[in-house]
């Protein structure tokens, strides 16, 4: 899908117009395991490129995600609340974290896209 | 992710087994160790506590002591009465150093005219010195390199051992047994770290997968990895050595003082026994204890305990536990606030989470003793 990009950290961001929706990839939500708590940002929050965002925390260990682009929280999901296990299950769909209005679509052309990031966590294993 | 440990790991005679399996690896006190498997490690902890579930543990380390004096030398670093122990029986101990705290836990199995002592991974080079240097000239003491070791744990264990060694039906919690598992020989102790019924099984490392590959025949078997090992045992309220104890914890302050047999209470002879007796007399400035908070934050070592104005103490193992259904920690407060019921917070990322003072274990144990 040509408005799906991905960081080095295993974040992806959906573009639609200039609303980003932010989750972990299937490799991040393997890596991590059980997921059983996600600390979503505060709807308004300013957030920065490659800036934390939000928490994520599996029965192991708490690991921040982080804004693939900078932009303000306008839309959280606060479904992974009840259901943080959402991010195992469908970490590119019902498991995205929040939405942000984009403030510099130029950022974008730095992250990957789905191609490059395949190969990209190819070459991790 | 970065390289940290440069030497290369060492491997269990299960590695193979594990990769077949679809293990996590992941580097554990210098060995290659499975963290999961492809279930996960709820599912792996859960299966522990309905059925049954295999953990490698050939990463501890195993010896004997040989010899007339064994026990009596032992005893001399350790806080448990081996003298009295009985022949085919299993204790939980403790060695310390001289000014009370806990050098490592260990097991001590009886076998008659022998000790055997199972430790911890991340200590054993440690211990076996320890052990060589104070006691060595008394008893023969070797070094079991050639063992591995695996924990058969959860509600079903005992059926299912039973049909490969119907003799371990009869054996009670903390007792042991030499058996041959379908035709090979094991040494068999009904004991674990889970808080559930199971075996621990010493076998030689050429018939490790063998037996393993006996006991996962069975379909109420799976393995389960480092992950659910770690979240059963704080779910049973049991010491993680490094986290919940070190060198600098004694015995008393971590709510371990039962180990301590009657008679060394009285008589002493241990390192550090005066500070440790002076502390069972007069109680300690601070003591584990454990916490449920009532949100859904995990709170993890190092989080600092409040009594909502003030700091009272540190987390020293958190996290979800899977059958309470929510967060757990263990740490250590100051005495004053150990009652449960107390209410305090934890700061998890600079927010205060509110919970409460809680007995441990969270999940009820479920050991086989004659009187329950």
């Amino acid at each position: 899908m040509a408005n799906l990009r991905f960081t080095r950290e295993h974040e992806w961001i959906r573009i639609d117009g200039d609303v980003g929706t932010v989750g972990i990839t299937d490799y991040a939500q393997q890596q991590l395991g059980d997921v059983v708590f996600v600390e979503l940002p505060e709807i308004g929050k300013a957030v920065k490129a490659g800036g934390e965002a939000a928490v994520v925390e599996s029965v192991k260990a708490a690991s921040e995600v982080y804004s693939p682009a900078s932009g303000e929280v306008v839309e959280v999901n606060e479904v992974l609340q009840d259901e943080p296990a959402k991010v195992n299950g469908d970490a590119m769909g019902g498991g995205w974290f929040f939405r942000i209005r984009i403030a510099d679509a130029g950022e974008l052309d730095k992250l990957m896209e789905q191609g490059a990031y395949k190969d990209y966590v190819a070459g991790l294993s | 992710m970065t390289a940290t440990d440069e030497k290369p790991l060492r491997t269990t005679p299960l590695n193979a087994l594990h990769r077949r399996l679809g293990a996590r690896m992941v580097p554990f006190a210098g060995y290659d160790m499975p963290l999961q498997y492809r279930q996960g490690i709820i599912a792996e902890h859960l299966h522990a506590r309905t059925h049954a579930v295999l953990f490698d543990v050939s990463h501890m380390g195993q010896a004997t002591l040989r010899g007339d004096e064994a026990a009596e030398a032992l005893e001399s670093l350790v806080v448990a009465d081996l003298a009295g122990m009985l022949v085919g029986t299993v204790r939980y101990t403790l060695f310390t150093n001289d000014r009370g705290g806990i050098i490592d836990d260990l097991m001590v199995v009886h076998g008659g005219y022998y000790l055997t002592i199972v430790v911890n991974a991340s200590r054993k080079d440690i211990d076996f010195a320890h052990v060589a240097e104070h006691v060595g000239q008394r008893c023969a003491f070797e070094i079991g390199h050639d063992r591995a070791l695996l924990a058969l744990q959860g509600p079903a264990a005992a059926s299912v051992l039973a049909e490969l060694a119907p003799v371990s039906r009869h054996m009670l919690f903390m007792t042991a047994e030499t058996l041959k598992i379908g035709g090979i020989a094991c040494g068999v102790t009904r004991s674990g770290y889970t808080g559930e019924d199971g075996f621990e099984i010493s076998v030689a490392a050429e018939d490790a997968e063998g037996l393993a590959g006996l006991l996962l025949e069975d379909s109420r078997v799976i393995m389960a990895g480092l992950g659910a090992r770690d979240s059963l045992r704080l779910e049973a309220g049991l010491c993680l050595y490094g986290q919940d104890i070190d060198e600098a914890t004694t015995p008393v302050e971590a709510g371990l003082a039962w180990t301590i047999g009657k008679r060394r209470r009285e008589t002493g002879g241990f390192p550090g026994d005066e500070i440790i007796l002076r502390q069972i007399a007069e109680g300690p400035s601070r003591r584990r204890v454990g916490i449920r908070l009532d949100g859904k934050v995990p709170a993890r070592a190092g989080a600092e305990i409040t009594d909502r104005r003030w700091t009272i103490g540190t987390v020293t193992s958190g996290g979800y536990g899977p059958s309470v259904g929510g967060p757990v920690a263990m740490g250590y407060v100051d005495a004053d606030y150990g009652a449960a019921g107390t209410e305090v917070d934890v700061i998890v990322r600079g927010k205060p989470q509110p919970g409460r003072i809680v007995k441990l274990p969270f999940v009820p144990h479920r050991y086989v003793k004659l009187t329950s």
